[in-house]
C-alpha cells in the first residue's frame, strides 16, 4: 500500500493503523465499562459488575500497548529526528495525560482487589469506575490540546485532530485505517468476553442464572 | 637460531600487519556515524515491525494468562 511520503515519520506513518488503534480501542473499552457500571448501578446485577471489571482490563491492556509502541514511535522520530531532548519528551503533556489516565485504570483494579465484601467491591468500585471515565478524556485529549505538546493535534504543531487529518492521511489510508480501529476493537471485546465467560463459569452457583 | 630469526622479522611484520588492518578497520568505523542503523534503514519500516511485534508479544502474553486461569478453572471442576 502507498503512504503519503513525509518527513522524519517515512514509513512510520504505517503505525497509525497500530498504534492508533490500540488507544481508539481503548476509548471504546473503557466507554463500555462505563455503560456498564451505571447500569451496574442501576440494577445491583453482579453480572454487569463482571462486565464492567472484565471490559476495563482490556482497555487498559489496549492502554499500556498503546503506550509501548508509542514509546517505540517516538524513540525514532522526536528524540533523534526532530532534535526533541529527552527532558522535552518527559514534559510532553500528552504521554503525562496517557500515563495519568492508565494510572487511574490501574487504581481502579488495586481498588477492586481492596474489597473482601462482593456488594460493597462492586458497588464503590463501579462508582470509581464513572470518575475513572470522567478524567480520561481530560487527561487525554483535552488538557495536551490546551498546553503545547508534541503529539499531532495540538497547538504549535501543524496538523489538526491526530490520525484523522488530510495532511497525515490519505483515502488509501483511511481505507486501511477506520476498518483496522474496528477490527481491533472488537478483537479486543472478544478476549474481555472470554474472560467475562470464564468469570462466569466460576460464579454460575452465585448467579444462579 | 631459527627461533631466533622468528622473533627478529615475522614477529614485528606480523604485529605490524594486525596494527595497519586493525586502524584501517578503526578508520572504517568513524566513516559512517550513524546510529540506530536498523531502525532508520528501508525508510525506518522496523519501527513498524517492531510495533507490530510489541502488540503480538503483548496479546500475545495476555491470552496465554487467561488460558492459565482457564485450565486452573477445569481442574477445579474434575
Amino acid at each position: 500500500m502507498e503512504v503519503p511520503r513525509l518527513p522524519i515519520l517515512n514509513e512510520t506513518i504505517r503505525n497509525l493503523y497500530f498504534h492508533v488503534c490500540m488507544w481508539f480501542g481503548m476509548m471504546i473499552l473503557f466507554t463500555i465499562s462505563f455503560v456498564y457500571s451505571i447500569k451496574y448501578l442501576n440494577t445491583t446485577n453482579y453480572r454487569y459488575d463482571l462486565f464492567a471489571k472484565n471490559f476495563a482490563a482490556m482497555g487498559s491492556m489496549f492502554g499500556i500497548l498503546g503506550y509501548a509502541t508509542g514509546v517505540l514511535w517516538v524513540s525514532v522520530t522526536w528524540i533523534t529526528d526532530q532534535n526533541q531532548s529527552m527532558g522535552s519528551v518527559l514534559k510532553e503533556p500528552k504521554l503525562i495525560g496517557a500515563a495519568i489516565a492508565i494510572l487511574i485504570y490501574g487504581a481502579y483494579f488495586v481498588l477492586r482487589g481492596s474489597f473482601t465484601d462482593m456488594d460493597k467491591r462492586a458497588r464503590v468500585s463501579a462508582v470509581y469506575n464513572i470518575f475513572a471515565f470522567a478524567m480520561l478524556f481530560p487527561s487525554i485529549w483535552i488538557i495536551p490540546r490546551m498546553v503545547g505538546s508534541l503529539h499531532p493535534g495540538s497547538p504549535g504543531s501543524d496538523s489538526g485532530n491526530p490520525a484523522l487529518d488530510r495532511n497525515d492521511m490519505d483515502a488509501g489510508m483511511r481505507a486501511i485505517f477506520y476498518p483496522a480501529v474496528i477490527g481491533w476493537t472488537l478483537l479486543g471485546v472478544w478476549i474481555a468476553t472470554l474472560k467475562i465467560r470464564i468469570e462466569l463459569l466460576k460464579d454460575k452457583a452465585l448467579l444462579n442464572d | 637460531m631459527n627461533k631466533n630469526i622468528f622473533s627478529l622479522f615475522v614477529k614485528p611484520v606480523f604485529l605490524f600487519f594486525i596494527a595497519i588492518v586493525g586502524s584501517v578497520a578503526c578508520f572504517a568505523q568513524s566513516q559512517d556515524i550513524e546510529m540506530a542503523d536498523t531502525m532508520r534503514s528501508n525508510g525506518k519500516i522496523y519501527v513498524v515491525v517492531a510495533v507490530c511485534l510489541t502488540i503480538l508479544v503483548g496479546l500475545f502474553l495476555y491470552m496465554a494468562n487467561v488460558d492459565s486461569r482457564l485450565r486452573k478453572l477445569e481442574k477445579e471442576k474434575v
